[in-house]
Formats: structure tokens, sequence, C-alpha cells
């Protein structure tokens, strides 16, 4: 069934066209919601077409890790919770979820959207830590992009909880808004067949041979991932990341 | 007494229809001592004495020979288990499946696999809703690659039109292969803009099914679709 199926997408993407009418690098509607949440400091709903992610900022005074004593901590975790898709089941996230959430990391980590030093309060002592949790509404595909500035409009959003005599007081919210220095944007191009593709749904990531995550913020990469097993040539792998960060800009003007 | 509702009136579950004997309760209505009562959402259709409630929406429920479309959700040791998009999944049986014969152990998947589709009519409905397929009747086959799309189960009627009207126009005017399940899954296959065009008219029949002039709707929306095709 996947091979008809893959044959039928083929023979649509032929013409520039995809099952819905799409042209190859078009997106499906971007709706970008912010503050949806009144306990969250900081959150989202991102919908791309059909697939809806959520995304939550919540802000708690730790202390830092030992090799980054005067810096913020940044943790994101992601669930693909069962009403998502008939495919997801409940439990211990799987490999699909810790991909999305390592990928979504990595984009706001290496690209040092947060400027993490100014959420430093004492040295080796207390610093903040953002903790960003992703959980999906609905998947029907292209999972990572939504995830990405779901993620990104949440921490945009943030507004820091009051902090007095070592104690968070979460019912009282500051005006103060995280550093943040960059907006890093996450394009995933699929490859099926000789064509290149954004935003797939469900069918289409189905059938996509491989895929390719370029993050970049400005025109400048800070994490690429790669999924499934097929290989890509070189060439290949600088056209995606042409498309991705044309694609990027697009996408930014849906944070504001 | 007598009958307390008009021809085509929406009613609501749990509204009473007619009193006394004169009439008969049909499918979506029930008989509650002298009452006729309505026991679903939708529109009054009075057949001389018989009294119906077409529903307006709501999933399938399998019928004794609905051509339906459904998908092998399982492959067992007899046979395969069919998906039919309704609350009760099917059950294909091996001597039921294909004519050929197949050998004892033989892998089953050769046949008909996971996520096939089929065009497959049903034979046998229990009073448990266990519902039985066959494949041996003229026009049942493994359906080929093409679009899935899901209608509402109660709209299948308008789609295929009064002798298979409507959807001939729309089979005509895109040169597509349509087949339309009684579940509300149809099937389309053709050039990539005529099936998205089959598509889009398909769902235009569903919102609107309930207008009158239908056909002739359809029939402009497709030849200025086509005009537009064209120009291009």
């Amino acid at each position: 069934m996947k091979n008809e199926k893959k044959a039928h997408l083929l023979r649509f993407l032929e013409r520039n066209k995809r099952f819905d009418g799409r042209k190859l690098d078009e997106f499906r509607k971007i709706e970008v919601q912010t503050g949806i949440s009144r306990n969250a400091e900081g959150s989202a709903l991102v919908k791309f077409g059909e697939t809806m992610i959520m995304a939550g900022v919540k802000m708690s005074v730790e202390k830092p890790y030992p090799d980054t004593p005067e810096e913020g901590n940044l943790m994101v975790g992601a669930e693909l919770s069962p009403i998502a898709s008939p495919e997801f089941e409940s439990g211990p996230p799987g490999a699909e979820a810790v991909e999305l959430a390592r990928v979504i990391d990595r984009g706001i980590r290496e690209s040092k959207a947060i400027d993490t030093k100014q959420l430093c309060l004492e040295k080796g002592e207390k610093v903040w830590n953002t903790a960003i949790d992703l959980v999906t509404i609905n998947a029907s595909g292209n999972l990572i992009d939504a995830g990405a500035l779901a993620a990104l409009a949440a921490i945009k959003d943030t507004k820091l909880p009051k902090y007095e005599d070592k104690q968070i007081d979460y019912k009282k919210r500051t005006d103060k808004q995280l550093p943040i220095k960059k907006l890093p944007i996450a394009v995933t191009v699929y490859k099926v067949g000789p064509y290149m593709i954004v935003d797939p749904d469900a069918e289409e990531e189905e059938v996509a041979e491989t895929r390719l995550t370029v993050t970049s913020s400005e025109g400048k990469i800070s994490a690429l991932q790669k999924g499934n097993e097929y290989p890509l040539t070189i060439e290949e792998v600088e056209k995606m990341i042409t498309i991705g960060l044309e694609k990027a800009k697009e996408l930014q003007k849906h944070i504001r | 007494m007598g009958i307390m509702i008009k021809e085509k009136e929406i009613v609501v579950p749990g509204e009473d229809l007619a009193t006394g004997m004169d009439y008969l309760p049909s499918y979506g209505t029930f008989r509650e001592g002298e009452k006729i009562i309505a026991g679903k959402l939708g529109l009054v259709s009075i057949d001389g004495r018989l009294i119906r409630v077409i529903p307006l929406s709501g999933k399938y429920m399998p019928k004794v020979g609905d051509t339906i479309i459904g998908k092998i959700s399982d492959v067992t040791i007899n046979g395969w288990r069919v998906d039919i998009n309704s609350a009760y999944s099917a059950m294909l049986s091996m001597k039921d499946g294909t004519s050929e014969f197949i050998a004892r152990g033989s892998d089953l998947t050769k046949y008909y696999s996971f996520g096939d589709y089929i065009v497959t009519k049903i034979i046998n409905v229990t009073t448990q809703n266990l519902v039985d397929l066959t494949m041996k009747a003229p026009g049942l086959r493994k359906l080929g690659e093409g679009r899935i799309i899901h209608v509402n189960t109660y709209k299948v009627p308008r789609i295929i039109g009064k002798q298979g009207s409507m959807i001939t126009m729309i089979k005509d005017a895109t040169g597509s292969r349509i087949t339309v399940g009684q579940n509300g899954v149809v099937w389309i296959q053709g050039e990539p803009e005529n099936e998205m065009i089959a598509e889009e008219a398909i769902r235009k029949i569903e919102s609107e099914s309930h207008t009158s002039g239908l056909t002739d709707r359809i029939k402009e929306f497709l030849e200025k679709k086509k005009q537009r095709s064209d120009e291009k």
C-alpha cells in the first residue's frame, strides 16, 4: 500500500502539485496563538493546517550545572499524546518524542537564542531554569517545524515570576522577559523520489524517504538533523539547506 | 390523533412523530405505547404508513447488500479483518476473499495486505453486528493508487444521485475513476488536477446536499473549473 501511495504522490509532484493542491515548497495555513495557558509563564499554540501543537514554559530557580555555574538551565521536553494520532501510545516517551525534543532543544541552545548568562541569580548556587514542554494535540505531519515554532513563540511570550528572598511567587508576574537574542526557526525538508517538499501532511510524511531539519536564525545555521535511513548526496544536502534557509524567512513572520 | 409532523421536517431524538396504530415505526424511530418517537436527529420521511427519520450525520451502520470500501486492518489465520469506517469491524473470510485456491499455510498478505483498500460487499450482519464480507460479485476488487476521502455516510445517496446521475457527471467532467462506498469512503483516481476537482465537487455536494437544484449547481461548478484549467 505504501508503494502505491508513493507512486500516487510522485505523479502529483511531477506536476508541481501536492495532494491538497499546494506547491512543493508551500506551507499550509499557519496560525500562532500565544498566552493560551494561565499557569505557564509563557505558552503558545501553533497550527500548521491540521497539525496542532502546544508549548508551555515553566520558570523555576535551581542550582546550575557544575560546568556552567553562571548560566541558566534550559530543558525541552516533548510528549506525543495518544489523542494526537492513532500511532501514538501513552507511556514513557519513545524515540520519536525524544528526537522532537532534542532537535528543538538543539535549535534553541546552539543558536544561543536565550542569553543564559543573564539568567544567573547567584553564581554556582541559583539560576533560572527554563523548562519548555511540548504537547501534541493533533499530529498531521511536520511536528518538528510546528513544535520549534511553538517553543519559540512560548519563550517570546514568557514573563518571569517574582523572585524575592530566595522564593518564587508564581502568583505575581513581573514584566521581565527572557533575554532572547535570536529567533531560531526550524524548517524540515523532506525528500520523496527526486523531489524536495516542505511541510508534508501525514500521508506525505509516511512515504517520504528522508528528511533534513535545518534550524537557522537570520540565515545562520545553528542545527541540522537528518532523519530516516535513506542516504543523501552532498548536492541534495546543499539544496535542502538552501530551501530551509529560504523558508525560514517566511516562518519568521509568524513570530512577533 | 395520527400524524404530528410534516414531511422533511427536522426532528430531535424524543420528539413525538405520531400516535395511534395507523402508522408504523421504521428506521430512526421507535414505538412507545401509542406513540411513535424519533430516535435520531434528522429529517422525517413519510412513506405510506411508514415513518422514517433520515439522520443528518452519524457513523455508518452495516447493512446487508451494501457495497462499501474497507481497509485491511489485520490478517488472521482464516481471512482478513477489515475496517469499514463503522463502529463495527468486518471479517472477510478466506473462502469469500478470492476464488483462487489458497494452499494451507500460505501467506495471505499476497492477496490483501495491511492498509490495502478494497471494494467489498456485505453478505451478512448478525444481531450482534458481526459483519461478513465477500469479494465474489461484479465490480468488487482491490483498489490501486488513488485518493481516499471520507464523507458523511448519510450524504452518499446525494453524491451518487438518481441512478448514479451525479457521480456519472463528475466522472465524465473530470475523466476520473470514482468508486463511492455506502459507508462514506470514496476512492478517486485520475489526473492530478482532475482528482482535486472531483474531490472539491464531492465536498460541495456534501455541504449543500440539503438544498434543491444541486445537480445544476454542481454542473456549473464543474464547467467553471474545467474552463479555468483549460485556460492554464
